[in-house]
């Protein structure tokens, strides 16, 4: 080893917290980076693997009867490669031991699984005998929540007919990823599961024999997507077609597009920050180290060193530190990406997980890296590679300071001598106060993301659920139903209020945009559905017009006076134009509200209900839900709040992970920052504070001199790093916005005293480290040295 | 164990003790070794000695003579291997850090040789940092007319010559009116001009404050102006000179 470069391992070596300090910063940004990436990677490839191994359909359509000849027509569309045509229901499953509401799609799996669409993923078990009529397989999930296994038995209503029906086995879907109830807002793994049974006994119990009510077929490469929407809607409109819809409106994969979506944003707006903070604190400690080697640079030079070598000396120190940061953070990366896709492994039904982490991903973490690293000490190497030998040799000048603001205000006299060294140290280099305050800020704003999440989903629950969805029940009938048939769930005993709804699935058109939802018909004035405006007060529906979720407003650019087109994907298909009365705030889906009458006749029907929201006495629940579970005409119940429940029991580990990360990821920064602060203003004044140890100060007194620099932009910093927390959130809140949910900025009072408190205790954890090298001031040699 | 020098000249002493016979330290058997690496290096190998209430006293010797040992040892900054150093009836060598902080606060003034004033504070506050924690100081502005610069109070250090920089720093050192003046190569940094405007000012505290001070240099020109000189040599003293006749600042040169 060259004696230069020995000379480098024993600085390393000396420096070694500092080293640390800022190497856990940079692991922080590297692994944030690995993390976010290979876990958007992994869910890609997964997902595609997945789709790819079981044949995963690119267009989805449900109708009402159809016979099977009309799967020959929809062959012939071009651009459609392979059709399959199953027979689908929403039932009711009477689970023993588990009187809640539980519902289920029934679908229908022919003969032989090879060749088909969506295949199933096998468990545990084995496949239907194709001649059985009450073997089933259930999704896995629902399966474990129950604890139903090969043998297990539960009944269901089919077609209004209770059916014992025997377990055989676990299964997976690629179309049900993320498994949710319609009209459900959380998966409730509990309450709603997918049950495969053989095509023959299910089709007779529907009267499907020889015909279908759903369809999904494969595009072949290049074919127009639309296209064959279009052509596949005109051909099963005669049949009740509710419209087709291509995977990206598929529900499950909706759900985890957005996931990968969200993922992608991390993995720029993190990384961003914490090399951000690397940099900086980088600069800082190069600058220092250089300044007080000045000598030592000028012998190098004096010896015949060239400028460049000497430049390369400290930039290779740099790129050891940040070598050190690279290579535990995608060990660290790895390890958290690990941990991330298998939380979304449990978390979306996957029966595998592929970990892929793309070598072009750790070779950008290192290149972002170490470039950041060298740009933001590039000033520094500068400075190291041009001084001049002889200007070396000679101490650098004395600092220049001047009277602060507070001085030229005449308030000088309120302030001893200790706290206007420090004011005025803070003054003389306003950039590097500023940009340690904003690295700390930094630090309180990571620290609040983590937080974030939590307090948002509390918020949307209580005013979805609390404000704005009031029933405990919600019933759906198998079809439109008359109005009078809420007598019945009226007079169950238990049943407070009843209030029935119509929604029929609608493709709204403004402009040149559309989107596809369900237009709800609602009882104006109802107390079980309240919409509610931006300031959550409740808003009337008017007799004309429609209301609209917000978001929809966005997604259409359309605002309140504008003509709105629906064209109705039920029945006769009617296209109407409504105006847009106003708009109204919901965190989830997106939704058409107009009167229930109202839609009743758009539709030319008489007052038929889709099904009825049910306010329940709870010591009377469990009789509404037998009594509802008999009722022939009800094909399911939601029940919400369990499904709330359930959902924050899923959350509460995702949520543990993400805090843990954050708390981590921002007590790093916020050490990195403050602690290398300290030992900087340390070593630039230990001089001064050794001077005023042996004038009689005692260590304390010292110590405020030196800390107090850092606990008042550690104060100054928090205030600001809440505004940046806050920012951060409302920026990500924005960026994960979507159709399926939007994530109101809510943050509670404790996740700001969290972020607070970890900065705060990170600062103090730095200031015992550097009050124990405040005991070892050396008095003696400050007398005789000059620096 | 009393080495045969030191009975020497203490009878030397004799005229002056008879003046101001109260002792302000009384140095006994001091020695001191420090291990630098693996060698040890012996800078006091056993000093006895007294300094005297009120006398100006110069510790003459060459670099490495012990004489800045003696000096931190005197002030405070560091404790002798064997020996004991009494201030007053205080044994310096048995206190505690923080009673040698208090030691420090309240009965020492230091001027160095490199001044080490805050550059963040001005000439009057680089004094009020000082008198801000001692007991009965006199003002800021009234120890820096004391030394001439009466004029410059709102001057930071950056903006002061190296003469006034280190009267800024005698200042400061005498602003808490201390029993004891260390100065420790007060002239060390300043050209001979410079160095004789800082001497008369230590000789103007020394004579209306009547501040026990103990100046150490290696400049033998400056000796002249004390009451006692005492020389160092291989961390012994050599020998204790007493002036009858001290020379006013402006009359030394080197």
């Amino acid at each position: 080893m060259k004696a230069l470069d020995k000379k480098l391992w024993r600085e390393l070596w000396g420096m070694r917290m500092q080293a640390l300090a800022i190497a856990m910063v940079i692991v922080g940004g590297v692994s944030i980076f690995i993390m976010s990436l290979s876990t958007v990677d992994s869910l890609f490839e997964t997902r595609e693997a997945y789709y790819r191994n079981n044949h995963f359909a690119n267009l989805f359509a449900s109708l009402k009867r159809a016979p099977l000849s009309l799967t020959k027509r929809i062959e012939e569309i071009p651009g459609v490669e392979r059709v399959d045509h199953r027979v689908i229901a929403y039932v009711n499953i009477d689970v023993a031991g588990f009187d809640d509401p539980v519902s289920a799609h029934l679908i229908s799996l022919p003969d032989s699984s090879s060749g088909l669409l969506n295949q199933i993923y096998l468990r545990s078990g084995r496949l239907l005998e194709h001649d059985s009529d009450n073997e089933i397989l259930l999704s896995e999930e629902f399966a474990r929540a129950h604890k139903l296994h090969s043998g297990s038995k539960l009944s269901a209503t089919i077609n209004g007919r209770r059916k014992s029906l025997t377990v055989v086995g676990h299964a997976l879907s690629p179309e049900y990823i993320y498994q949710i109830a319609p009209g459900a807002m959380f998966p409730d793994f509990m309450r709603y599961g997918i049950v495969w049974m053989a095509r023959k006994p299910l089709a007779s119990a529907y009267d499907m024999e020889g015909a279908f009510n759903n369809v999904t077929l494969t595009l072949s490469k290049g074919s127009n997507q639309q296209d064959v929407i279009d052509q596949l809607d005109e051909l099963l409109k005669p049949y009740g077609g509710t419209g087709a819809f291509g995977r990206k409106d598929q529900l499950s994969h909706r759900f985890l597009s957005e996931e990968l979506k969200q993922q992608k944003t991390i993995a720029t707006v993190f990384p961003i920050i914490f090399f951000g903070v690397a940099a900086f604190i980088l600069n800082v400690v190069t600058s220092r180290l250089i300044s007080l080697e000045r000598e030592q640079i000028a012998v190098l030079k004096a010896f015949g060193y060239s400028n460049f070598a000497v430049g390369w000396h400290y930039g290779k120190l740099v790129l050891m530190i940040v070598s050190i940061g690279v290579i535990a953070g995608i060990g660290i990366g790895t390890w958290m990406g690990k941990g991330m896709s298998n939380i979304y492994m449990e978390f979306y039904s996957l029966p595998f997980m592929i970990y892929v982490l793309k070598p072009q991903v750790v070779i950008a973490a290192a290149l972002i890296s170490i470039t950041v690293a060298i740009l933001g000490t590039l000033y520094a190497l500068r400075t190291a590679a041009v001084l001049p030998p002889a200007q070396g040799m000679r101490p650098e000048p004395p600092a220049i300071y001047r009277p602060i603001l507070i001085e030229r205000l005449g308030l000088q006299d309120w302030f001893s001598q200790p706290t206007r060294m420090i004011i005025r140290h803070i003054e003389r280099r306003p950039l590097k106060s500023f940009l340690t305050t904003l690295g700390i800020s930094m630090a309180c704003g990571t620290m609040m993301v983590g937080g974030f999440q939590e307090g948002a989903i509390n918020h949307m629950v209580e005013v979805q659920f609390g404000m704005s969805q009031r029933s405990d029940l919600t019933a759906i009938y198998t079809e439109p139903t008359s109005q009078r048939s809420l007598y019945s769930l009226r007079n169950l005993q238990g049943v407070e209020q009843v209030e029935g709804f119509r929604a029929v699935p609608a493709k709204l058109m403004f402009e040149h945009r559309f989107y596809r939802t369900s237009v709800q018909g609602i009882q104006p004035n109802g107390d079980l559905l309240r919409l509610l405006d931006t300031r959550l007060a409740p808003i009337d529906l008017p007799e004309q017009g429609v209301i609209i979720t917000d978001y929809l407003a966005e997604l259409l650019h359309i605002k309140p006076g504008d003509m709105l087109s629906i064209q109705v994907l039920e029945g006769n298909r009617p296209t109407v134009q409504v105006l847009v009365a106003g708009t109204a705030k919901e965190y989830m889906g997106v939704n058409v509200y107009m009167q229930r009458e109202a839609l009743n006749r758009l539709l030319k029907e008489g007052n038929a209900v889709s099904g009825a929201w049910l306010k329940v006495d709870p010591y009377y629940q469990k009789d509404v839900y037998v009594a509802l579970k008999n009722m022939p005409r009800i094909a399911g119940v939601i029940e919400q709040r369990s499904a709330i429940k359930s959902f924050y029991d899923t959350m509460a580990e995702t949520i543990l992970f993400f805090t843990f990360i954050s708390t981590l990821l921002g007590s790093s920064i916020a050490f990195g920052v403050i602690y290398n602060s300290m030992r900087i203003a340390l070593s630039e004044r230990n001089r001064e504070l050794a001077s005023l140890r042996v004038l009689g100060f005692r260590r304390s007194e010292v110590a405020y001199i030196l800390l107090g620099e850092l606990g008042l932009l550690t104060l100054l910093a928090i205030p600001l790093g809440l505004l940046i927390g806050y920012g951060l959130c409302a920026y990500l809140a924005f960026q994960f916005d979507s159709d399926l949910y939007r994530i109101p900025l809510v943050l509670d009072r404790d996740v700001f005293a969290f972020a607070a408190l970890v900065v705060i205790v990170s600062a103090l954890i730095s200031a015992v480290m550097i009050w124990r090298n405040l005991a070892h001031l050396d008095m003696v040699a400050v007398l005789k040295s000059k620096e | 164990m009393h080495h045969p020098l030191h009975q020497n000249v203490s009878n030397l002493d004799a005229p002056l003790q008879a003046k101001d016979h109260i002792s302000v330290f009384h140095v006994k058997g001091v020695t001191k070794v420090y291990q630098m690496g693996e060698v040890q290096v012996h800078a006091l190998r056993g000093i006895d000695l007294d300094l005297y209430q009120g006398e100006f006293a110069v510790l003459l010797g060459a670099s490495g003579s012990g004489k800045s040992t003696l000096l931190n040892i005197l002030g405070g900054l560091d404790a002798p291997t064997t020996g004991d150093v009494f201030y007053g009836q205080r044994n310096l060598t048995r206190a505690t850090e923080s009673e040698l902080t208090d030691y420090r606060r309240y009965h020492v003034g230091f001027v160095f040789q490199f001044y080490n004033l805050i550059p963040s504070l001005t000439a009057r506050e680089n004094v009020a940092v000082v008198t801000e924690i001692s007991r009965a100081p006199i003002k800021p502005e009234e120890a820096l007319q004391l030394v001439g610069l009466g004029d410059r109070l709102d001057h930071f250090p950056a903006q002061l010559s190296g003469g006034e920089q280190q009267r800024v720093a005698i200042a400061r050192a005498i602003a808490k009116q201390p029993d004891v003046l260390l100065c420790d190569e007060p002239t060390g940094a300043l050209d001979s001009q410079t160095g004789i405007v800082v001497l008369e000012a230590l000789q103007r505290v020394n004579q209306e404050l009547g501040t026990t001070t103990a100046v150490i240099t290696h400049n033998a020109g400056i000796a002249q102006m004390a009451n006692r000189v005492i020389h160092l040599t291989d961390g012994l003293i050599s020998q204790i000179q007493v002036n009858k006749h001290r020379l006013a600042p402006h009359e030394l040169t080197w």
